[in-house]
């Protein structure tokens, strides 16, 4: 393997990892806040199709990649209202969410199908970094969205863990009625994140049908958002594992091909597929045994709705 | 207080349903009532001159995928669009319908709704078609790409591997590294036949060129498939063709600069400077066959397996601008060479990728070797994965 090949892989690597970058930092901001929802692949179909939908109306993919962020968020209001204000359970809900937008999607989409997008957001060489060896061609030559997660992920481990706001969030999916006891308003709070959590969803379906593909097709996620549901759970809700998580996932999903196409079959491309959910089901054996040390895990009340009255 | 939580859930739960139905239904309900209008004037009309020649054969469809894939489904639906056109019927499809006992549902409202004839077109319907067809013995099934029949249902397929030999012999002449991708779907006989008979098409013109084959084991996944796609282009090769239903290949194609050969229907449009032309599903004229004969009686339960020579198959349009007249030429003077008989593609001299001739000089594969296919010829450059 040369140089080239291996640096092919790891910038596709990035490429296929952002969409469940994305998704997965939208999933870990809801369950911080002790919602789970399990719509991500409807919310990431819903923000694809209305990402694209936007972009070929206006010509602007950023204005697409809004309506992508307005529309996931839209979706998961629906999921908030449903287990927040009327306390319903959570898993039922987020699958009824991801059937939902499968169909919505397919069914917004009809007009788009076939379409070329007169703009996608196109690969940009960022000056000076791009020409640094090995990591100029890997993390600098790549597309707007890529860069705007490489300042998001830092920004908000610094919002989770440094910050009152990201307290208060992390408070409420630990103990909602301790935070309630001392002023935080739970039920508002977590409207927002789990809203804030659906527009990433949302980002990461555009950036398949803006980016990545770009075009849009039924169905056209494939799956990703449950990788994404399981990236979570691997990256201990902690946004910066997740980062890495996602490259991970995305280059087995890279490698898996490139080494096909090198004539190394070694490894059978089943076993790849699968990889992805062996390492999610290893992380929570290893998280399960280190959560009993209470070092780390699922905040504490992720899943459950929080009843006021019940105490 | 627990009373009015259960309340709650069960609005919840209630409010769900409704976007459940709403989800599911969304594609096909529409397309249904739009085709209820015509047979609403229709009812009227042989109310009044009380003729059942008017009334119009009613026939069902159902897809594996959205009739807007752009590949499989979208082909499958052109030929009941040319049955409309062409014939007095009126047809029903249900789109999405999953290969397991979803499609005997769909296929058993189908029946129970009228329809006389049932095109189910997707290989894992087999079974569900072989139940169904016991049940409605006055209904025809017809059933693509299977094996199995009776005295009411037949299947029904097409040589996609004669055109996608010309876009081999077009692969072959094109490219400059003679290197070329092949973006393979899953491991059956179709898509190996497939292979195979692009890259004798390839190696007939160009014997030094290879074939490289990376699997995606998928059929629907644009992202993945421009990555497989993306991965050959790295190693080398600046012809891709592809097996899937979607154009991702041809879109990483044009992104790198390289060409395209794209697959079921034409797929120009999604990569414009890249793909070069596509092998293509041409149902209509066949379907309508099988109309007329349901209407008149005349039926029969055959396994149809139709080539070039019954306009079932073809090549695409050429894109103008990347093929020259010479070359279109040169592939349009093969294909009257495989109508005419005058050309077989799996004719021998054929060896295997050891070198081991499989089928001799003066031999030719049976339809059943064809259909059993597990073995790539000389030129492939990949593993069929076990």
């Amino acid at each position: 393997m040369t140089s080239d090949q291996i640096i092919a892989i790891l910038a596709a690597a990035i490429v296929a990892g952002t969409p469940l970058l994305y998704a997965a930092l939208g999933e870990i901001i809801t369950e911080r806040a002790g919602v789970i929802n399990l719509g991500v692949e409807g919310m990431m179909l819903v923000g694809a199709v209305s990402g694209f939908t936007v972009a070929v109306g206006t010509g602007n993919p950023w204005f697409g990649v809004m309506a992508a962020a307005a529309a996931g968020g839209a979706m998961a209001s629906i999921h908030a209202f449903l287990t927040i204000s009327l306390r319903a359970n959570q898993v039922v809900s987020g699958l009824a969410l991801t059937i939902f937008g499968t169909g919505l999607s397919g069914f917004l989409g009809k007009p788009m199908v076939g379409i070329v997008a007169p703009k996608t957001l196109a690969v940009i060489n960022v000056p000076a970094l791009s020409s640094i060896p090995w990591l100029g061609p890997i993390l600098f030559r790549q597309d707007a969205l890529v860069y705007l997660s490489y300042l998001i992920v830092p920004l908000l481990w610094c919002y989770f863990y440094r910050t009152r706001g990201g307290l208060n969030m992390r408070a409420i999916g630990e103990n909602p009625a301790a935070a309630d006891s001392v002023g935080i308003n739970v039920f508002f709070l977590r409207y927002v994140y789990t809203v804030v959590g659906g527009a990433f969803a949302g980002v990461g379906g555009a950036y398949l049908s803006l980016a990545y593909a770009p075009t849009w097709l039924e169905n056209m996620t494939a799956g990703r958002g449950w990788i994404a549901v399981a990236l979570v759970i691997f990256a201990m809700w902690d946004p910066v594992k997740a980062m890495l998580g996602s490259y991970l996932f995305g280059g087995i999903d890279a490698m898996g091909f490139r080494l096909q196409a090198m004539g190394i079959n070694v490894i059978s491309p089943f076993f790849l597929k699968m990889l992805p959910y062996i390492f999610t089901v290893i992380v929570l054996i290893i998280a399960t045994r280190k959560s009993l040390k209470k070092h780390i895990g699922a905040p504490g009340a992720l899943g459950l709705p929080y009843d006021r009255e019940e105490r | 207080m627990k009373g009015k939580k259960k309340l709650l859930l069960l609005a919840g739960v209630l409010l769900l349903a409704v976007f459940l139905v709403a989800g599911c239904g969304g594609g096909s309900s529409d397309n249904q009532s739009a085709n209820k209008q015509p047979a609403e004037e229709n009812n009227a009309s042989t109310g009044e001159n009380n003729e059942a020649k008017d009334e119009p054969l009613k026939i069902g469809f159902i897809y594996i995928g959205p009739v807007g894939d752009a590949g499989w489904t979208y082909a499958q639906d052109l030929g009941r669009q040319y049955l409309e056109e062409n014939m007095n019927v009126e047809t029903t499809f249900i789109e999405n319908v999953p290969e397991n006992a979803d499609a005997e549902r769909a296929l058993t409202q189908l029946a129970e709704q009228g329809n006389k004839l049932i095109f189910a077109t997707s290989f894992g319907y087999m079974d569900y078609v072989q139940n169904v067809a016991k049940k409605y013995p006055d209904v025809v099934f017809m059933h693509c790409s299977g094996f199995k029949t009776q005295d009411n249902a037949g299947t029904y397929f097409g040589r996609m591997y004669q055109p996608r030999y010309l876009t081999g012999i077009l692969a072959g002449e094109m490219t400059e590294s003679n290197t070329i991708g092949y973006v393979a779907a899953h491991p059956i006989p179709e898509v190996i036949r497939g292979i195979n008979s692009f890259t004798l098409g390839v190696r007939a013109v160009n014997p030094d060129a290879i074939v490289k084959v990376v699997w995606t084991n998928t059929w629907y996944d644009p992202a993945t498939e421009k990555e497989a796609a993306k991965s050959l282009l790295e190693s080398g090769a600046d012809v891709i063709a592809q097996h899937q239903d979607t154009p991702g290949p041809q879109q990483a194609a044009q992104e790198a600069g390289a060409y395209a050969i794209g697959y079921n229907a034409d797929m120009r449009q999604f990569a414009p400077q890249a793909t070069l032309t596509s092998p293509i599903w041409n149902w209509g004229p066949y379907m309508l066959e099988v109309a007329q004969g349901v209407e008149d009686g005349t039926w029969k339960n055959d396994q149809y397996w139709g080539g070039l020579a019954d306009n079932v198959v073809d090549v695409g349009p050429f894109n103008e601008d990347l093929v020259s007249k010479e070359l279109q030429d040169e592939i349009m003077a093969k294909k009257q060479d495989i109508i005419d008989g005058k050309v077989t593609v799996f004719a021998g001299p054929i060896k295997d990728q050891s070198g081991t001739v499989k089928v001799a000089d003066g031999e030719v594969m049976s339809d059943g070797d064809l259909l059993s296919f597990d073995w790539f010829v000389e030129g492939v450059e990949g593993k069929i994965p076990q």
